[in-house]
């Protein structure tokens, strides 16, 4: 078979890591990891945060020393032989290393005389970097002025200064647009032909599938070393598509996870998609599907599938936070409403002329990449910032106006947890009970859910800060949720969690839906806006696309295309930078 | 060889960077060119330990013409504000109100006394709410009433004529040696803080991490940190004693190669204190906390600059032995003000040096060329 056929000779591999440990005193950041990167290929470093990408690329790197265990690259040691090696290895850190005072062509030159290049071949190797990256007509420009996209081209260059044979790239795609990201492949692509070993840490299990090979980490541990497709074939016949229903997919995603035998599901779009085990319950899909007037497909599994049933299967379709909700009816059906809101700052427009409206019971989502705008309008919506023009209206209140009222009757949960570090778990709790009017018998009952609902009886004594990812943030989610709000707004609520803790969020905000509760979020994993009713896609503070998920990407497809979310809106994206040329 | 030439070369390459960073960043000039300049001004005008025209009562008991003159005498000094009172009870709500700061009580009784050739009894009293100005007070105001009394002929007898002179500032103008100390914490705040600023951005936007994977050495990374602030503080230094000398007329009776010297060898512990807080802090506003902690502060209050170390509890006249702006502030005021008096001075670039090799030691020891730790 074709897998047969991936499995690399041993004289082909330049880095060899053998029972690597590293920990950061009672931290274990790295657990007895045993694995080889071969030269001429593309090498997936594949985990949710916290899984030790970053300390294994550092390890490999020679930044950190292993606490036991050890790493030979080309028969060499990098901490011990760091002086031979540093020539061999090129690497790229979380946000790109360059100094955003200097020059495009000054950060080269930088690097250059830093990685002695001779002055006879530098300006050789300059037009060459510049070529590939497509960076020439920007030569003079600062770095700090460029785009998410151009930044990671210049730190690509300079990481590829010296010609090196391993090349480590920590999450190069993180905050970049889809286009750019593609551009991106294409050029490691072309360094893998020419026999480069490229490491591409990332947290994005879709990309995994479009490396040669993959370690899959999970809490520091190897949980998978070989080629994705060796890893999705297990789940050969075991992934399916529930499509073609009429009613929302919710409910039926919520029944299709109390069968026995399927261990996972998410929505995508209108249709279901679920993956099983070993058993034959295909039976039983098909009588479920048939029960709701859809058909039941026989789909390709995915990578993130197969680290599902890696962990053991995702969480059920029932939501614990939901069930101790009421049901909600503002009576009001625009319940989020935005009027031409633009936001401007100095010159800049963060946010410009955007317009929406969101009813109650929906799940919108707001995507785009870093620095498109999604933040600046999500924020104008929660009331933390002022519009220059238009307005946002939330549960019927102007939060221009009535900023308290309208703030008591929606959650917010932030990107970065907004959570006290010193306090403990349960002060944190009890601080955001009382911040949203909580007292008494209310406030302790409701306290006593969450830490039940969320299983945070274990870590009520300890600090937010010390919390593993998932828990802290089923904590934020916890104090965003406590009141009860009406109006739920999650702001990429699950970047970085593992699939587990992801399936387990979302299944709470279908549940919370479910009673009514509207929901705002913002995400850039692009298969999380299948879980969306409605999407508004964002593009240089633009709003380029405003439909349901299905919708958008039939519009963008040819005659019998299926094109992905990701797809989909790098389509959109060209087509409106082609708008923006021309107008 | 080649080794030497590479070390040479990447150091240069780390030392351009810095400078182009430095040019380009309005804050690093901000600190480096606009602070001196402000904190000089505020030093100069704002702070001031002499005594101007602070506003007394007098309280006149009778109006015999002894009683009057030695109340206008009061007034005629350049150090108080004379607002006179039949009793002392009239003045108790302005004293109380902090509008004076004491008066002189001048008894009835005043021109008999005299008169017997006994020494008359003058009451002082001062708000000690605020015990320098009370100090200062009482000490002028008994200076000016005993220096009338020797020029009264009917007290006459023989005296000691106590003349006093006051050597190196002669008029007694207290910014003469704070002009000379506010250089001194300039330069605390420029090498200490600006150091362990620039060094934190490193690591808080991840560049520190890139230069790491290249075969830049520690040694290498330190000295292109050092080099361009050396040059930038040496150059903030200049212009901080060119706006002394021409602004605030400060005398230069030393000269400008023992300024430069001076200034130059304390560079070494303010940087090195600024690259040993970046061993400890790598995100800026840490970093800035702790160089105001451990730069300013001490320089401000431990260094003879505003407070007298004889006079400071032995423990903390010990501590304040490892504050180098101590020996720089020092030598400044006596380049300055007296000469250049190399007994005084080479002892203290003595100790600024060994402080600077301590600092700077201590941060290459510590600065290690990996994430640990």
């Amino acid at each position: 078979m074709q897998n047969e056929a991936q499995v690399s000779l041993p004289e082909n591999s330049i880095v060899e890591i053998s029972a690597l440990h590293k920990s950061f005193q009672d931290l274990q950041a790295l657990c007895d990891v045993t694995a080889t990167i071969d030269a001429g290929k593309l090498t997936g470093l594949v985990g949710p945060d916290g899984a030790g990408k970053t300390t294994l690329l550092r390890c490999l790197a020679g930044l950190l020393s292993p606490t036991s265990g050890s790493i030979r690259i080309l028969q060499q040691d990098p901490v011990t032989d760091s002086s031979e090696l540093v020539e061999q290895i090129g690497y790229m850190p979380q946000r790109f290393g360059l100094y955003e005072d200097l020059s495009v062509i000054e950060n080269l030159r930088l690097y250059a005389q830093l990685r002695q290049i001779e002055t006879t071949q530098r300006d050789q190797i300059f037009e060459q970097l510049l070529e590939f990256t497509k960076l020439a007509p920007f030569q003079q420009r600062r770095a700090g002025k460029l785009s998410g996209g151009m930044k990671q081209k210049l730190g690509l260059a300079c990481a590829l200064m010296s010609r090196p044979k391993l090349l480590l790239l920590d999450e190069p795609g993180v905050g970049v647009d889809p286009v750019s990201r593609q551009d991106l492949w294409q050029m490691v692509d072309v360094l893998t032909e020419e026999g480069m070993a490229v490491v591409w840490a990332t947290a994005y299990l879709d990309e995994a599938e479009q490396c040669e090979t993959v370690l899959l980490m999970n809490e520091g541990s190897l949980a998978f070393a070989g080629s994705p497709t060796e890893l999705t074939d297990r789940l050969h016949g075991r992934s399916f598509r529930i499509s073609g229903i009429q009613n929302h997919p919710r409910e039926l995603l919520k029944e299709a996870l109390q069968l026995p035998g399927v261990i996972d599901g998410v929505i995508q779009g209108r249709a279901v998609r679920t993956v099983t085990d070993a058993t034959e319950v295909r039976t039983d899909l098909q009588n479920l599907a048939a029960s709701v007037g859809g058909q039941l497909e026989s789909v390709a599994p995915r990578f993130e599938d197969a680290f599902v049933d890696l962990l053991g299967g995702g969480p059920g379709g029932q939501s614990a936070l939901a069930e101790q909700m009421e049901t909600v009816s503002l009576g009001e059906q625009n319940v989020v409403e935005c009027r031409n809101l633009t936001k401007r700052f100095g010159s800049f427009a963060a946010t410009d002329n955007v317009s929406f409206t969101v009813n109650q019971g929906e799940i919108f989502g707001l995507l785009g990449p870093n620095g498109a705008g999604k933040s600046t309008t999500f924020k104008m919506l929660c009331g933390l910032l002022k519009p220059t023009e238009g307005t946002a209206r939330v549960a019927g209140l102007d939060l221009s106006r009535s900023t308290t009222e309208a703030k008591l009757k929606l959650g917010y949960m932030a990107q970065k947890f907004s959570l006290y570090g010193l306090l403990s778990v349960e002060q944190n709790l009890d601080f955001f009970a009382g911040v949203y009017g909580l007292t008494g018998a209310t406030k302790k009952s409701r306290i006593e859910e969450m830490v039940e609902t969320f299983q945070l009886q274990a870590y009520l004594t300890s600090s937010p800060d010390n919390l593993p990812l998932g828990f802290k943030q089923r904590l934020a989610l916890a104090c965003a949720t406590m009141h009860r709000p009406p109006v739920l707004f999650l702001d990429e609520p699950t970047s970085g969690v593992d699939p587990i803790t992801r399936r387990e969020f979302w299944t709470h905000i279908n549940g919370l839906v479910g009673k009514g509760v509207t929901v705002m979020v913002t995400t850039h994993f692009m298969d999380e806006a299948e879980y969306c009713d409605r999407i508004a896609l964002m593009y240089n503070a633009k709003l380029i696309a405003l439909d349901s998920t299905d919708n958008i990407k039939a519009s963008m497809a040819g005659p019998q295309e299926d094109l992905t979310m990701e797809q989909a809106f790098i389509r959109l994206i060209k087509q409106s930078d082609l708008q923006r040329e021309a107008a | 060889m080649a080794a030497n030439s590479r070390t040479a070369s990447r150091t240069l390459a780390l030392i351009q960077k810095e400078s182009l960073q430095v040019v380009r960043d309005p804050s690093a000039l901000l600190i480096a060119f606009i602070l001196p300049v402000v904190m000089l001004f505020l030093f100069a005008y704002a702070v001031s330990l002499d005594i101007q025209r602070v506003k007394i009562g007098v309280v006149l008991e009778s109006d015999t013409p002894k009683s009057v003159a030695l109340a206008s005498y009061l007034g005629g000094t350049r150090y108080f504000e004379v607002h006179p009172a039949r009793s002392a009870e009239q003045l108790g709500a302005r004293l109380v109100s902090g509008d004076l700061k004491g008066y002189v009580l001048i008894p009835g009784n005043l021109e008999q006394r005299v008169a017997q050739g006994n020494q008359p009894l003058v009451q002082i009293i001062t708000d000690a709410s605020q015990p320098n100005t009370a100090n200062f007070v009482a000490g002028y105001a008994q200076g000016a009433v005993q220096r009338w009394f020797s020029e009264q002929p009917s007290l006459a007898g023989p005296r000691i004529n106590i003349e006093a002179r006051y050597w190196y500032n002669p008029s007694i103008d207290s910014r003469q040696f704070l002009i000379p100390g506010a250089i001194g914490i300039i330069m605390t705040m420029i090498g200490t803080l600006l150091t362990a600023l620039v060094m934190a951005r490193e690591w808080e936007r991840g560049t520190m991490e890139a230069l790491l994977s290249t075969p830049a050495r520690v040694n290498e990374i330190i000295i292109g940190k050092v080099l361009p602030y050396f040059v930038l503080g040496m150059l903030a230094s200049t212009i901080a004693s060119l706006i002394s000398l021409f602004v605030f007329g400060i005398p230069l009776r030393g000269s400008l190669f023992a300024l430069l010297i001076v200034s130059a060898v304390f560079m070494l512990p303010a940087l090195g204190q600024g690259l040993v807080i970046s061993v400890v802090a790598k995100n800026q506003f840490i970093a800035s906390q702790l160089a105001l902690l451990s730069g300013f502060l001490p320089a401000f209050l431990l260094s003879g600059f505003l407070f007298e170390i004889d006079s400071m509890p032995q423990v903390i006249q010990y501590i304040t032995n490892v504050v180098a702006a101590k020996y720089y502030i020092s030598s400044l005021q006596t380049i300055f003000l007296v000469g250049d008096e190399w007994s005084t001075l080479l002892p203290n670039v003595l100790y600024m040096g060994l402080l600077g090799a301590l600092f700077l030691g201590i941060s290459r020891l510590k600065t290690r060329r990996s994430l640990e730790g």
